[in-house]
């Protein structure tokens, strides 16, 4: 059946059943493909949208439970990629294979936005559900800082 | 003189790095071709027009490693452009005319690093020759700086896009004498440039092969038997393809051939979510197989049976072992093991291929194409040349794209629904029940210590896993394996164990379990013998030199060792004191030609909770470092997946098959604890090496190391969870 939501500012209607997860929708009925398929049980965050500003992981949210709300994935995040977190990652040189990434940024917007000047252990909370399989996390936390208009808490790289 | 050492271990890249030199010269035969288009295209790698700008192809797979950044710094160095008028394109497979393609033994820097600054070069003098023509003015008196040739006498310049037309018709120079820069003059090797596709990642751009779409595209699920290779008895296909959004649904018939296509059920869907839905009304009866019963409790007692009975066969043995330990002041023995391992790539399996007319096109997340058109041609029965591999950005690799049973399986869904273009997406379930395993091991060892404090007695007995007197990929042991050579009376003994588990090379392949077995066991005989470890190390590499084998293979460069043996102790102010229930630890490995020594900080609380508080790294990989951004990235990383293999991963086998399925039963280290790792790299008088695998292995003996200085607890099989490590 029909559902409608807003996805990235605009409305959209999506027929399809009521179990599908928001994240299939997104990726193959709406052809939005950063949100990612990691697990499909809400354990590695590459599928992190926010659901009215939440950071949440669409995999196994279904549709039915998202109608009449406002969806931003990482290709709403900015019109033109230039969040400050967008910027400090791809500057400072953060992904590897890059997959997590978006899901890593949408987890890190959220913290940011309650939390404009996070503390290390803050970081480590918010940022607990996404894996990088690459292990970048070291670059992560560095990014967090720097979009935070603050220099890192410690040195993460040697030729700093 | 300068010799790439290269790492034995890993026999695919030795086999795929020869040749590797030939295809150029073959490429650059005869005048560059001006295309009708007005395209430059001196050689496969460049292209260069008024309207496209400056292009620099890049050859390989990029699986996270960074690849196409690098490699294509290089040619951009050559050529004479500056990293920011530069556009990169990601090649097809089409070995004919790139050489080699492919991502895996850390050989994508060694193999590539002459050949493509000559292919830069031979660009850049062409555009300098074509300016030198056109002013008519010897070319001696030419610069070709910023994607400009200038003429110094008069300062007038040509950019290379004007230059195009005329350097079309010149003849190419031989790649083997073309002029290279001198290194001091290095404007964009050297720099650490963000990724190329970190604008596209930071913005969720389609880019993974998972994020494929062509035209007329249906998503498949493929479930195959929990216990490999079992063949489908029956399945319940009618009822399947009643439900929703389901086109196709039918039994494929597989192999027996572990890398190759495999028995199974496939759901042709319009959606991946119908299909996974329709999957899960799908009832299958396997047939029995003869690997049913097969289990990591059963491998690890048989292994210890094994030990008491004569090895399969003797790798090597130097001196007389037996006595040096009957004349030996102290003897240490331990044994240690280490689990299966599944690699866990973030981007599940996945391949989209469209079968019309006995060809096939590939969208493929692989990292050796090549090979991957081999086992479709045999698999589907046609020619090599009727496939086409585009290849897509691979989210992590790790070794796990190195075998291609996803192809052979999308190829042949697309075939059997009838030639329709199959995305095929495996889940992470799938990924994890039909990996090809880090295999586990089994190390019984025994070491002689001098009163001197000299090691002179070493023996390890490895139970491993194969067929015959062969091992399985991924289980090996070579016989130069540090510290074989470095010890006078030394023997390497294997038992090989027989099986039926699908394995194959994870992230630096057999150093990444024996690393941590050597380096933990020298740390048990520097405490035997009251020694310190980073001395204990020093004492056994001795003096610098190159210790080869008779006939000068397999060389292990003691001095460069030792540098970054020393340089680690430094950085790391080894030797300080700690508070208690913390400690330092160390620990070194050679593969894939980097030497990478490390040392852990490391604290362990009252419930045995360790938390690792720094890493300090130290590796020789030759000079330049063509990246140092993604460069350190590669061993931070490296570090953090060891730690993470250490502190919670096992395989377990059950009845036939992988227990575990996802993230929640396969844990990986995840932010909490993660920490900084500090990153040097020696400055070395050799051609610089690769940078994806060499820096894990030490990492995993080096945390175990401290946790035995934090704890007194020796760590003698990973995971971490199967040690107590409270306080006694």
């Amino acid at each position: 059946m029909p559902y409608t939501l807003t996805v990235n500012g605009k409305s959209a209607t999506v027929d399809v059943p009521a179990d599908m997860p928001l994240l299939w929708v997104l990726r193959d009925v709406l052809d939005l493909k950063g949100p990612k398929f990691g697990c499909g049980i809400a354990q590695c965050g590459a599928c992190t949208v926010h659901l009215n500003g939440v950071a949440t992981r669409s995999c196994v949210l279904p549709i039915a439970t998202v109608a009449g709300k406002t969806v931003t994935t990482i290709e709403g995040l900015s019109a033109d990629g230039t969040h400050p977190l967008q910027k400090a990652w791809a500057e400072m040189d953060v992904p590897q294979c890059g997959y997590c990434q978006a899901g890593q940024i949408m987890s890190a917007a959220a913290l940011l936005k309650t939390t404009p000047r996070p503390t290390d252990p803050d970081i480590d909370r918010a940022m607990a559900g996404n894996i990088c399989r690459c292990a970048t996390y070291v670059r992560i936390r560095a990014a967090i800082h720097q979009a935070a208009g603050e220099p890192p808490v410690h040195s993460t790289r040697s030729d700093e | 003189m300068d010799t790439l050492l290269v790492d034995r271990r890993a026999f695919l890249k030795v086999s795929l790095v020869a040749g590797g030199g030939l295809l150029l010269a073959y490429e650059l035969e005869g005048p560059a071709v001006a295309q009708a288009d007005g395209v430059f295209a001196p050689n496969p790698f460049i292209k260069i027009s008024p309207e496209g700008g400056i292009v620099i192809v890049s050859k390989n797979p990029e699986v996270g490693q960074g690849i196409k950044t690098s490699l294509q710094q290089v040619i951009a160095e050559e050529l004479g452009v500056d990293w920011k008028d530069v556009k990169i394109e990601q090649a097809d497979s089409e070995e004919a005319k790139y050489g080699p393609q492919y991502a895996g033994g850390s050989t994508g820097t060694p193999t590539n690093w002459d050949n493509l600054r000559r292919v830069g070069a031979a660009g850049r003098v062409l555009l300098v020759k074509a300016a030198a023509e056109t002013w008519g003015v010897p070319e001696a008196e030419c610069e070709a700086v910023s994607a400009t040739v200038r003429h110094r006498p008069t300062g007038r310049t040509l950019r290379y896009t004007e230059l195009v037309t005329k350097a079309s018709t010149l003849t190419p120079p031989e790649l083997a004498t073309v002029p290279l820069k001198d290194p001091k003059d290095y404007k964009v090797i050297g720099q650490a440039i963000p990724g190329v596709d970190n604008p596209k990642i930071v913005t969720g751009k389609p880019l993974f092969g998972i994020d494929v779409k062509v035209p007329g595209m249906l998503h498949a699920v493929y479930e195959k038997a929990p216990v490999f290779a079992a063949k489908v008895a029956s399945a319940n296909l009618e009822q399947v393809k009643a439900l929703p959004g389901v086109k196709h649904a039918f039994v494929v018939e597989g192999g027996e051939k572990l890398d190759g296509l495999l028995p199974g059920v496939a759901i042709v869907a319009d959606t991946w979510w119908n299909a996974q839905s329709a999957r899960k009304k799908l009832v299958v009866k396997w047939a029995d197989h003869p690997t049913a019963q097969q289990s990591s409790e059963g491998f690890a007692k048989r292994a210890a049976e094994l030990v008491s009975q004569p090895p399969t066969k003797t790798l090597r043995n130097d001196g007389d072992f037996d006595a040096a330990v009957a004349g030996g002041a102290k003897v240490v023995e331990a044994a240690y093991s280490y689990p299966f391992l599944a690699h866990a790539p973030l981007e599940p399996q996945n391949c989209t291929a469209h079968y019309k007319d006995g060809k096939v096109e590939f969208w493929a997340p692989t990292q050796l194409p090549q090979p991957g058109r081999k086992l479709v041609a045999a698999t589907l029965q046609i020619p090599e040349d009727a496939i086409t591999i585009h290849m897509t950005r691979i989210g992590g690799g790790f070794g796990r794209r190195l075998r291609n049973d996803f192809m052979a399986e999308a190829a042949a869904i697309s075939k059997q629904a009838g030639g329709v273009p199959v995305k095929l997406v495996w889940t992470r379930e799938d990924d994890m029940h039909h990996d090809f395993y880090r295999p586990a091991g089994f190390h019984f060892l025994k070491a002689a210590v001098a009163p001197s404090g000299k090691i002179v007695a070493w023996k390890n007995r490895f139970v491993t896993f194969g067929d015959g007197e062969t091992f399985a990929s991924g289980a090996g042991l070579n016989d130069t394996e540090f510290p074989a050579r470095f010890v006078p009376n030394l023997r390497l003994e294997t038992n090989i164990m027989p099986f039926g588990i699908p394995t194959g090379p994870l992230r630096a392949p057999g150093s990444n379990g024996l690393a941590f077995v050597f380096q933990s066991f020298l740390d048990e005989i520097a405490v035997a013998a009251g020694k310190d470890p980073v001395q204990l190390r020093l004492d056994l590499l001795g003096e610098p030199r190159i210790v080869t084998n008779p006939d000068g293979k397999a060389p292990y460069d003691a001095g460069r060792m030792r540098g970054v043996v020393e340089l680690v102790a430094e950085k790391s102010g080894w030797g300080r004191k700690l508070p208690k229930g913390t400690g330092l630890g160390i620990a070194f490995h050679y593969s894939h030609a980097g030497y990478f020594a490390e040392v852990a900080e490391v604290g362990v609380d009252t419930t045995g909770k360790v938390k690792v508080s720094k890493f300090w790294v130290a590796g020789d990989v030759g000079r330049p470092i063509i990246n140092p951004s993604g460069a350190i990235n590669q061993i931070q990383g490296s570090v953090l997946d060891g730690v993470s293999e250490a502190l919670h991963q096992e395989i377990t086998i059950e009845g036939g098959h992988a227990k575990q399925g996802n993230f929640n039963d396969y844990p990986l280290l995840r932010m909490p604890e993660s920490f900084p790792v500090e990153v040097h790299f020696k400055d070395s008088d050799h051609p610089p090496t690769g940078l994806g695998e060499p820096g894990l292995p030490p990492a995993i003996p080096a945390l175990c190391n401290a946790i035995f200085a934090a704890t007194g607890k020796r760590v003698r099989t990973l995971p971490l969870t199967r040690t107590d490590l409270r306080p006694a």
